[in-house]
């Protein structure tokens, strides 16, 4: 028979290393969040006066920070989704012998290093690079557009960069399907389009909502693209949690800002997994 | 067969129908074609300019050279970024797949008090973003007077990585055939030996995966990295601190030989993985 202890065992490392290293940061933050600067002390001195105006300080100095953030994650998921879903339905149903080489072929561009290929995307789309040039000779945009240094420059990396953490739970449900149900459909009169809207996606949502989540989670919280390929008009709430964490060193507001987007980014994932109806994340 | 029967019967269609039929059925083909160039535009950009003869900033091109392929420590610290990188890397590889694998086998295998809390516990991590956490980190390690440095940053991969060899090694357990490990019992195998040389083995490929998975996660981390680093520098700090006035073209070689040499890792593991099918 199986000891009853075993499993335990076997999580008691790993979750001691979460509660430490996870846990209790997490209820550090919170308690920071409602400091004040000591009277007269020297800068990161900081005393618990549980202050949880700070919150409220925080969050209305910094209100536009959040909503774009949470406007750029938004259509970075979107566009990730609508850019994601054709190549996921294509590996699955369409990959046929190169299946697997295309998977590879999806995770591939992680290797080279993300920073990387951000900084590249700065330099393809910035005033040296092919796009802009060409773009002005053709007349698409005028001399004084540019590219980097937009919404849209942000938007456009953030889309890249978390593309595979869209497609690939998008194609492990996709690939799950039992093709016979998508004959069944067909043989049933339902033409292509109405095979893909009444069975191939409600199929597939464990994978839209898996998708969706890693993609939004990442980009909400992201300040990398806006640092490279923004401006100060493009900062985003990651921006202003880096600054004032590790510049101006102004921990309490740092903490406030970054508990509120944990909150929010929890409450807006439960509410979002509720409405899709699906349990199954992990 | 069946085309060929009816394109018989049908015998003259215009080559423009014939071809935007074929553009029709090949549709989601072509699109998947689209959509490979636009992942690995910027991939062939870094590649094309690592042979950039820049000198300084590796900006506009100047001419063909494999000079920064001979001398890839050319540019100063790249190299010593690379060697923080790679150690770190190695390092939340090692703890991040022993202790996630551990736990993968206590919630996969064993239906146990706690296990849901277990599971929240794995989730949280995969859901907190990055800057949170990394934030969090260093918070916890200024209040103990942990400077931060080397091996804050490993302990802050091990956090995130965690959860993801979790996830990928439970997957492969859930998929295994229990008939496997009755068979091995049946065979008079007991606990421990078929553990050994009957559950281990299956599961490897999915262990192998998640290590995989946590060295390139880690690698390529920023944020976490650049909240409790300190003072040291790991090659994507030291990209995104030269970004500003262009990085060496140096860089652009070590991230193309990274690539390549990935590539070359996941490309035989599938090759070796198919040869095994096919031997069992």
């Amino acid at each position: 028979m199986r000891k009853i202890s075993t499993p335990y065992l076997l999580l008691l490392p790993g979750v001691a290393f979460l509660f430490t290293f996870f846990i209790l940061p997490i209820i550090n933050l919170a308690q920071t969040s409602t400091q004040t600067p000591v009277g007269g002390g020297d800068t990161g001195q900081f005393e618990q006066t549980l202050r949880f105006s700070n919150y409220l300080d925080a969050f209305l100095e910094n209100r536009e920070q959040f909503g774009r953030s949470f406007v750029y994650a938004t259509i970075a998921t979107l566009l990730a989704l609508a850019i994601a879903y054709p190549l996921a339905y294509a590996i699955a149903l369409k990959g046929g012998k190169l299946k697997n080489f295309m998977l590879i072929l999806v995770i591939a561009p992680f290797f080279t290093s993300f920073l990387l290929r951000t900084v590249a995307w700065k330099q393809i789309l910035g005033e040296e690079g092919f796009v802009v040039p060409t773009l002005r000779t053709v007349g698409i945009i005028s001399d004084s557009t540019t590219l980097t240094s937009t919404s849209f420059a942000v938007v456009m990396g953030m889309t890249y960069n978390f593309l595979p953490f869209m497609t690939l739970p998008l194609y492990a449900s996709i690939d799950r399907i039992d093709p016979r149900t998508l004959e069944a459909s067909g043989d049933l009169y339902a033409n292509g389009f109405t095979t893909f809207r009444r069975v191939t996606l409600p199929l597939s949502m464990p994978g839209v909502v898996a998708g969706t989540l890693l993609t939004f989670i990442p980009a909400a919280g992201d300040y990398v693209n806006a640092a490279i390929l923004g401006s100060p008009n493009t900062k985003m709430i990651g921006n202003v949690i880096e600054s004032r964490y590790l510049k101006i060193v102004d921990y309490p507001t740092a903490a406030a800002l970054s508990f509120t987007l944990m909150i929010v980014i929890l409450i807006l994932v439960t509410v979002y997994v509720r409405k899709a109806g699906t349990e199954e994340l992990v | 067969m069946s085309h060929k029967v009816k394109d018989a019967t049908i015998p003259h269609i215009p080559t423009g129908a014939r071809i935007s039929r074929w553009i029709g059925r090949n549709l989601i083909r072509i699109y998947a074609v689209f959509a490979f160039t636009y992942l690995f535009i910027p991939v062939a950009y870094t590649f094309a300019f690592s042979f950039n003869d820049s000198g300084k900033s590796n900006l506009i091109w100047k001419g063909f050279t494999f000079g920064n392929w001979q001398n890839p420590c050319g540019a100063p610290e790249v190299c010593t970024a690379l060697v923080n990188s790679i150690k770190i890397g190695f390092l939340a590889t090692f703890f991040s797949t022993i202790l996630g694998t551990m736990i993968a086998f206590a919630i996969g295998r064993y239906s146990f008090k706690g296990r849901s809390t277990s599971n929240l516990m794995i989730f949280l991590p995969m859901a907190t973003p990055e800057i949170v956490l990394g934030a969090s980190l260093l918070s916890l390690f200024l209040v103990f007077k942990i400077n931060p440095g080397f091996w804050p940053t490993v302990i802050a991969h091990v956090v995130f990585c965690v959860s993801f060899v979790v996830v990928t090694v439970k997957a492969r357990i859930a998929s295994l055939d229990p008939r496997l490990e009755q068979a091995a019992m049946d065979l008079y195998a007991n606990e421990r030996e078929t553990f050994r040389r009957v559950t281990l083995p299956l599961v490897a490929p999915g262990i192998a995966a998640a290590a995989l998975l946590a060295f390139s996660l880690s690698f390529d981390d920023y944020i976490i990295t650049n909240f409790n680093s300190g003072t040291l520098k790991t090659f994507p700090e030291f990209v995104y601190a030269s970004a500003a006035r262009g990085i060496p073209a140096q860089a652009n070689v070590i991230g193309s030989a990274m690539f390549f040499l990935a590539l070359a890792i996941v490309i035989t593991g599938q090759i070796v993985g198919r040869k095994r099918k096919v031997s069992a």
